[in-house]
């Protein structure tokens, strides 16, 4: 059993990374990852709202809005699948909200230098496809947790690694025309192809 | 040399300010590469030493040698032995320069072009970087690779690895790898699978040690080798490279040398070569303490085994050291080395899609190499801040 959820969070992190296997969140990852201490911020503000958004709306789902998941209230014929994305993206916004609120509190200094990025983690698809990919692929409770939570670190290690590179990037040469966003969208290219090392791993 | 050196002084001022500027690299280039600069600093830093990039290169050229000859040697053995001939030492050598030849020709000339057109139209000078990778790229396919995919492939490798960050000096990951990376993934027919190994009849099937390996399921994986009647897999004939394989990689024995010769001279880290072996070691001893809980053979393989087989100490020792895309901490380069050494095994083991993983390996380590530095570099002064706290 701890094999399962250890082969799914590995997939979740390497084998099905959510930025370089599905190339969901490039916005936020483009723009934050030019310095590597925001960049950990970022990734951990989506490590928490993935881990937190991927079970809850999977409750959710299963208890509200999937087809026949009202049975409990008397209502068997009910499908309110139509209103998934919506409920998901409040539940979504409400999480980031609580995030924007902690960090503000404790970490202000982080707060300001993540700017408008951090509240439009609410719009990041990468969280929203977290939620969408756990109802596709009917994970159970507990997957939904690993999955959500191995998501967040792939997200985390791709956009530190990311803003590491482009910190070394400062002493390189690039054309002008292709300086900053550019050369980062070939970067993630390289790198999703040196991720696909692990693709076609199954543990 | 004095007629040259006075036909480069009569055509400098043409190149400098003449008619000829637009191809002043060129001539930098010619010139730099036949005689040693006179150019003295105005300002500090005056410290001069003869090692300078060109003479890096040029070690690391002659530390490939040994391997360069050794693939061409068993280029002709391997198709002497397909086609079931009787042939000499110097025979096998001149059948497989007749095949490498155009294949280095071409990829020289390639990254030459490349190289020329962005020295001309960003007017910097030509760098020697790609004396080392126009040599490796020709060392990492199998023999049999058409030529017109060498173009293609050099051309990706030193567009998008190279000359968009800069050039020489400036590059995230090898442009080598990133070249035979591109082959992989988009040719994969040609240089993956049993046939592209040896220039053998239509039809010859020759499985590499890995590839025989990988492809049965419950096996056990030396028996297996053993097993083999086409070629001879024992590990002392691995360790000395008679093996199909890209043309350079399957002597452990000649990169052995070439190794060494890195090392004294400091070329190559060491840090990164031992981190590397054994990471490989390692993590092939924690597979086979788990291979009774699966049926995979890969599993099985000794760590011994795991060294000379594939590409990996060609990678470890040729392609991880390269001092540009490694990490660049002491401490950096440890960890660099081990990881490459696991995910090899990692990726050959539990990966059925790829049946080695070397290449992949040290491309992906090439991608961590900047996150482990920093990481270093922030411990490094977080001890150094506790240490003047007091």
């Amino acid at each position: 059993m701890l094999e399962h959820y250890l082969s799914l969070a590995v997939k979740a992190i390497f084998v099905e990374n959510i930025l370089l296997a599905y190339f969901l969140g490039m916005c936020s990852f483009l723009a934050i990852s030019k310095k590597v201490e925001t960049s950990i911020g970022l990734g951990l503000a989506v490590v928490f709202v993935l881990s937190i958004t991927a079970p809850v709306n999977w409750l959710l789902h299963t208890y509200l809005l999937k087809e026949g998941a009202l049975s409990w209230a008397g209502l068997p014929d009910l499908d309110l699948s139509y209103l998934n994305f919506i409920v998901f993206i409040a539940t979504i916004a409400a999480m980031v909200q609580l995030v924007e609120m902690i960090m503000d509190r404790f970490a202000p200094a982080l707060y300001l230098s993540l700017g408008i990025f951090l509240p439009l983690i609410a719009v990041n698809c990468a969280i929203l496809g977290g939620s969408l990919f756990l109802v596709e692929r009917n994970y159970n409770l507990a997957e939904s947790v690993v999955f959500g939570f191995g998501s967040g670190i792939g997200f985390f290690l791709a956009i530190t690694t990311m803003a590491a590179i482009r910190h070394r990037l400062r002493y390189s040469n690039v054309p002008p025309a292709l300086r900053g966003l550019g050369i980062t969208m070939l970067l993630t290219g390289l790198l999703s192809m040196t991720f696909m090392a692990f693709s076609g791993i199954d543990l | 040399m004095k007629i040259l050196r006075k036909l480069s002084e009569k055509v400098e001022p043409s190149f400098k300010d003449g008619p000829l500027k637009l191809f002043y690299p060129i001539y930098e280039m010619m010139d730099t590469l036949l005689f040693n600069t006179d150019k003295e600093n105005d300002t500090a830093p005056f410290i001069r030493d003869s090692i300078d990039l060109k003479r890096v290169m040029t070690i690391v050229i002659f530390a490939l040698l040994p391997a360069f000859f050794l693939g061409l040697f068993n280029i002709g053995y391997q198709q002497a032995l397909a086609f079931g001939l009787e042939r000499g030492l110097l025979a096998n050598l001149w059948f497989g320069l007749k095949v490498m030849l155009p294949i280095v020709i071409v990829s020289y000339a390639t990254g030459a072009v490349w190289e020329v057109l962005f020295a001309i139209v960003r007017k910097h000078e030509v760098d020697e970087g790609f004396l080392v990778t126009g040599l490796l790229i020709p060392m990492i396919v199998p023999p049999t690779i058409p030529l017109w995919q060498v173009v293609v492939a050099t051309s990706f490798g030193m567009i998008i690895a190279k000359m968009v960050f800069g050039g020489t000096g400036m590059n995230i990951f090898n442009p080598a790898l990133t070249t035979r990376a591109f082959l992989f993934f988009a040719y994969p027919g040609k240089i993956s699978g049993d046939s592209v190994w040896s220039l053998a009849p239509d039809g010859f099937t020759g499985a590499t040690p890995l590839a025989v390996t990988a492809s049965v399921t419950g096996g056990n994986a030396t028996a297996l080798l053993d097993g083999v009647t086409q070629f001879d897999y024992s590990w002392s004939n691995m360790f000395i490279g008679l093996i199909p394989g890209s043309i350079s990689e399957t002597s452990a024995l000649a990169i052995f040398i070439g190794a060494i010769l890195l090392i004294i001279t400091k070329i190559g880290s060491w840090r990164i070569m031992v981190g590397g072996v054994l990471g490989l070691l390692g993590t092939a001893l924690l597979t086979n303490l788990l291979s009774g809980a699966s049926t995979n053979t890969m599993l099985t393989l000794p760590p011994h085994y795991h060294l000379v087989m594939g590409g990996f100490m060609f990678g470890i020792t040729f392609m991880a050291t390269d001092p540009v895309t490694a990490a660049h901490t002491n401490t950096g380069r440890w960890i660099y080395g081990i990881m490459i050494g696991v995910i090899t095994v990692v990726v050959r083991s539990l990966n059925p899609a790829y049946p080695e993983g070397t290449m992949l390996a040290i491309l992906l380590m090439n991608a961590f190499a900047p996150l482990i530095d920093y990481f270093v570099v922030q411990a490094n002064i977080k001890k150094r801040v506790a240490r003047y706290a007091q």
